[in-house]
C-alpha cells in the first residue's frame, strides 16, 4: 500500500536556512545540506527547498547548495520559490531537483504549467497554492500570501491540474502558524476536486494533527510542515511510529 | 567502470551521485567505447516510452548495448529504462522495446475511482522470487515510485511487486538482466543498498 508522506520544508535565503533551527548534534544548523541529511536520516520522505532569495547572487548560492544536497541526500527533492519560466525549471532540475513547485509564477502565466509539463512530465510540476478565506469564499493569494488575487481557489487548483500539474501543495493561510491543526474543510474541497496527490500544509502543531488529517481525509497524500520539525517539537520518527499505531500506512526506516 | 547510458532523456545527476555515494566509479556516457569497456551498464529513463525508445535507437547506442548484454554483461534498467528492456509498450500507441525480457508495458489499472495515476510515492516491495539485488534489503522495505505504466510478464521474471490497486511489477530479473520500476537513487538507504548489490555482481 502506498504510504503517507511526511515532508519538512526548508526556507533558504542566500544559501542558508532561515527561520532558526534548533537541533542538537548538528554542527551547522543553518546549513541546508546538513539539515537535509539530518531529515533524510531520520525518516523524512521528501524535502522541499523554498528559495526566498531576491538577488541573483543569492540564486547562484541556492543552486550551489541544491547541487551539494542532491549529491548527499537520496530522497526526492522539490524546489520552489521564484519559478517563473521553463528556464527556472531547467536551472533547478540540472542541480538535482526532482520536482519544481510553481506558485506566483503560475498565477502570472498559467501556461507555464503546460509548458513545463510538456517538457518534463506532469510528475515534475507541483502546484503550490496559498489560500485564504475572504467573505466565506476561498481566494488564491500571490507573492508569499501577501496579495489577494481574487481568484476562486478550488477552480484555480482544478484548472492547474488540467494544465498538467502532477501534485498540489495546499497551504492554508488561515491555519498557517496557528498550530491548531490542518485546514480540513479546505483540504476536503480540494481532494474532491482533483485526482492527483494533495499535500497538506499549514497548521500542524503536534503529532495528533497529522493523525487527524490522514484519518479524516484519506485522500490526502502527504503532510508538510516547517517549524515544528525544525524546532524539534515533532520528531519525524515519533510521528511515523504513532501514525503506524493508528493504522496509517507509513514508511519506517526499520521495518 | 559502470556506464550510465546518456541518450538524452532526463537528468542523470542524482543517479551518478548515488553511485559515487556508495563508492563506485561511474561514467555518464553516450560513447560506444565506454559501453564496450564498462563492467556494467545502467539504462535510465524518464518520460514517454515511444520518445525514449526512438532516442535510444537514434543515439546509435541500442545495438552495442544489446550486443554487450547478449554476451553476458550485467544491465540494470531503472524506471522507464526498465520498461525499455521489454518487448513493447502500449503507452500512447504501440512501441517496440529492446526485447531483452519477454513481456509488455501496460497502463496501471484504475480499479477504483480514487486510485491516483501516476502512482507517486513510497510503496513496499513484496518479494516474489529471489533476487541478487535484494542481498541487503528486506521484504516490505519501501522504495520511491513515479509511474503510470508497469510491466506485464510471466511470474518467473518478477522478483518483487508492489500493491497499488492491483499488484504491479516492481522489479525483474532474467539472467544478467535486471530492472527496477522504482527509483533506487531516490529511495534512501534501501535504494543505495539495491545499487550496491548490483555493483557487487
Amino acid at each position: 500500500m502506498i504510504t503517507k508522506r511526511i515532508i519538512p520544508c526548508l526556507d533558504v535565503k542566500d544559501g542558508r536556512v532561515v527561520k532558526g533551527v534548533n537541533f542538537k548534534g548538528l554542527s551547522d544548523v543553518s546549513s541546508p545540506v546538513e539539515l537535509a541529511k539530518f531529515y533524510s536520516d531520520n525518516g523524512a520522505d521528501e524535502l522541499v527547498f523554498y528559495d526566498i532569495t531576491a538577488s541573483s547572487d543569492g540564486r547562484k548560492l541556492f543552486t550551489d547548495i541544491l547541487r551539494e544536497t542532491a549529491r548527499n541526500v537520496f530522497i526526492p527533492l522539490t524546489v520552489g520559490g521564484g519559478i517563473s519560466s521553463v528556464k527556472d525549471f531547467e536551472r533547478v532540475l540540472n542541480c538535482g531537483a526532482d520536482k519544481v513547485s510553481v506558485n506566483t509564477g503560475a498565477i502570472a502565466n498559467p501556461n507555464l504549467i503546460a509548458e513545463a509539463a510538456n517538457l518534463y512530465g506532469d510528475q515534475c510540476v507541483v502546484l503550490s497554492v496559498d489560500i485564504k478565506r475572504v467573505n466565506n469564499n476561498f481566494h488564491v493569494f500571490a507573492r508569499g500570501g501577501r496579495d489577494d488575487t481574487g481568484i476562486e481557489a478550488i477552480g484555480w487548483v482544478k484548472k492547474c491540474v488540467d494544465l498538467g500539474a502532477g501534485e498540489v501543495v495546499v497551504n492554508s493561510i488561515d491555519t498557517d502558524g496557528v498550530k491548531r491543526g490542518f485546514d480540513l474543510e479546505l483540504l476536503a474541497k480540494i481532494c474532491d476536486a482533483v485526482n492527483v496527490p494533495v499535500i497538506a500544509s499549514g497548521g500542524a502543531g503536534c503529532i495528533e494533527d497529522f493523525i487527524k488529517l490522514f484519518k479524516t481525509l484519506p485522500k490526502v497524500d502527504a503532510g508538510l510542515a516547517a517549524s515544528i520539525f525544525h524546532f524539534g517539537e515533532v520528531k519525524i520518527s515519533d510521528l511515523k511510529l504513532k501514525m503506524r499505531g493508528a493504522d496509517i500506512p507509513v514508511r519506517l526506516l526499520i521495518n | 567502470m559502470i556506464a550510465i547510458i546518456d541518450y538524452g532523456v532526463g537528468n542523470l545527476f542524482s543517479l551518478e551521485s548515488s553511485f559515487n555515494a556508495i563508492g563506485y566509479d561511474v561514467k555518464v556516457t553516450s560513447s560506444v567505447e565506454d559501453i564496450v569497456n564498462a563492467d556494467k551498464i545502467i539504462l535510465p529513463g524518464v518520460g514517454a516510452f515511444g520518445d525514449a525508445a526512438r532516442k535510444l535507437r537514434a543515439s546509435g547506442l541500442a545495438e552495442p548495448l544489446l550486443n554487450e548484454v547478449k554476451h553476458g554483461k550485467n544491465i540494470l534498467g531503472i524506471c522507464l529504462g526498465m520498461q525499455l528492456l521489454f518487448d513493447k509498450s502500449f503507452e500512447y500507441g504501440e512501441h517496440e522495446g529492446l526485447g531483452l525480457i519477454p513481456g509488455e508495458i501496460v497502463p496501471i489499472e484504475k480499479v477504483n475511482q480514487d486510485l491516483k495515476i501516476p502512482q507517486i510515492g513510497w510503496n513496499a516491495l513484496i518479494f516474489k522470487n529471489q533476487s541478487k539485488l535484494f542481498k541487503y534489503i528486506n521484504n516490505l522495505d519501501c522504495v520511491y515510485f513515479v509511474h503510470s505504466y508497469y510491466a506485464k510478464c510471466t511470474d518467473k521474471y518478477i522478483t518483487a511487486v508492489t500493491e497499488y490497486g492491483s499488484e504491479l511489477t516492481a522489479s525483474v530479473e532474467h539472467e544478467n538482466i535486471f530492472g527496477c520500476q522504482f527509483h533506487p537513487e531516490k529511495s534512501g538507504a534501501v535504494g543505495l543498498n539495491i545499487l550496491r548489490a548490483f555493483c557487487e555482481l
